[in-house]
């Protein structure tokens, strides 16, 4: 059974949010989803002032088996990219909702975050 | 629901993720795809490998009728029990599978084929057979590839006692049957071992056997990093009906002496080798950072371009590797492009790795 914070937000495509106190956010994908891929080998974060809208494929999480995109959970600006992760993309594997976060988003002004799904709605998504 | 070997809830039971691979439901991996792949280049790794087809020739025109069947020329096997790798060809020269053929006396030949060119293989066979040969599938045998420096070692004590020894003189590429196991000491990951067909029924206990002893079992995620590092090629990704073993890396494998040897596919090979064959197959090791997989675009300047064939990361070199059927006149670099980015590549001459050591 994978692990899933109850104080994160989530998506149907496994990604998680995580609101820091500065106003931005973190995102990362789900134990469930490094789970799924196996063990990771590349990550490419998106380089930051990337303006991103909900749904979009802004970074790639690549397993030793195959490439999977990481979509935006919310519409913003990317402020940061994990760099750690370049050098060290299995920190995915081993601590998907610390060290392993993929990139730190700068919500657009008003934007409502609604969408998105709490942990027991996620938890009920991976049960078929 | 696909078909399952005799190992399938042995696998679940040791943490097994289980993939569709060719019509078989398969371990991908049990836990880490990337520590399996360091087992067996560090110690001894094990593969069910069950999926795979046996198929015994017998007779006495087996030989005769094998010489025009495989490019490769079974008449090279001296000793018996020696094992020949080879292409089977249609008329065109296209490849219809690669197999391993073992040669375990006049009349009896034991061919390894690939589980999902299964139907068409047997088909082939079937229509082209002559009098005097017999093409029989052997669907109650199981199989199991132990792989690495200390694999023999370690797998010897699950065979009887009475064989251990006269298996462990097996030579690389030789065979012999063992009361009812057959060992080979052949694979496909660039290291030693061995691989052992014995019947479905005993297998299960067989791998047990091999877990105890330290081996560690290894999903079919890891042999395709293993065979990738160690140069070999995957049928359907790197070779096909479409293209000839010259264009595939695999011209060693085509034994062109004597030349009245009449093999299927040897004209339109014949007139393809005269007239310069136009694409090869090389290796590729990413410089920038990225995962090659297969179909990506190589632009190799001045020649035109290419298309990787399989690619990955290799755990062993920690850098992304491929191979890729590119214009014959390729240099030393080329590009490849990935998500719309143009990443540099070096052209290397495979294997990458073997027995343990880079090679490129």
């Amino acid at each position: 059974m994978s692990t899933i914070p109850a104080d994160l937000k989530y998506t149907t495509s496994h990604e998680w949010v995580r609101h820091l106190d500065d106003g931005t956010v973190l995102v990362g994908i789900t134990d469930h989803a490094q789970d799924a891929l196996g063990d990771l080998v590349f990550v490419e974060a998106p380089e930051s002032g990337t303006t991103v809208s909900v749904g979009d494929a802004c970074a790639v999480v690549e397993s030793v088996k195959a490439a999977s995109d990481v979509y935006s959970p919310i519409e913003g600006e990317v402020v940061e990219g994990n760099a750690e992760l370049a050098d060290r993309p299995e920190l995915v594997n081993q601590d998907p909702y610390g060290e392993g976060w993929i990139m730190k988003i700068r919500p657009a002004e008003g934007f409502d975050p609604e969408g998105l799904l709490e942990s027991d709605a996620y938890a009920a998504t991976l049960e078929d | 629901m696909g078909s399952k070997t005799p190992l399938y809830e042995d696998h679940l039971s040791r943490g097994a993720r289980v993939v569709d691979f060719g019509g078989w439901d398969m371990p991908v991996h049990y836990g880490s795809q990337i520590d399996e792949h360091h087992a067996v280049r560090q110690d001894a790794g094990m593969f069910d490998v069950s999926h795979m087809t046996v198929v015994d020739v017998r007779g006495e025109s087996a030989s005769a009728w094998l010489r025009t069947l495989l490019a490769n020329d079974v008449a090279r096997i001296k000793t018996p029990g020696k094992a020949l790798y080879s292409c089977m060809l249609n008329d065109t020269g296209g490849v219809i599978d690669d197999l391993i053929v073992y040669g375990m006396s006049d009349d009896w030949f034991r061919l390894v084929v690939n589980a999902a060119t299964r139907e068409k293989d047997l088909a082939w066979m079937t229509s082209r057979a002559v009098a005097g040969v017999t093409v029989e599938e052997q669907p109650d045998l199981a199989m199991v590839a132990v792989q690495g420096p200390r694999a023999r070692e370690r797998a010897a004590g699950a065979l009887p006692e009475a064989h251990r020894e006269a298996a462990l003189a097996l030579k690389p590429f030789e065979a012999g049957m063992f009361g009812d196991l057959f060992v080979g000491r052949t694979g496909y990951t660039g290291e030693d071992g061995w691989e052992i067909i014995i019947p479905g029924a005993e297998v299960v206990g067989f791998w047990g056997r091999l877990a105890d002893s330290g081996i560690r079992p290894c999903g079919l995620g890891s042999r395709d990093t293993l065979r990738l590092e160690a140069g070999m090629n995957l049928y359907g990704a790197d070779m096909d009906e479409g293209v000839t073993p010259l264009e595939s890396g695999l011209a060693w494998t085509v034994a062109w002496e004597p030349e009245d040897r009449n093999f299927t596919g040897r004209g339109p090979l014949e007139a393809q080798r005269s007239e310069g064959v136009p694409r090869k197959l090389v290796g590729l090791v990413l410089e920038d950072r990225g995962v090659l997989r297969s179909h990506q675009k190589v632009i190799v300047e001045g020649h035109g371009e290419g298309e990787t064939t399989s690619g990955s990361f290799s755990p062993t070199l920690g850098k992304s590797i491929a191979f890729a059927r590119v214009p014959a006149g390729i240099g030393a670099e080329c590009l490849v492009e990935i998500r719309g980015k143009r990443l540099a590549a070096r052209v290397v001459r495979p294997p990458f790795v073997r027995n343990g050591k880079a090679r490129v």
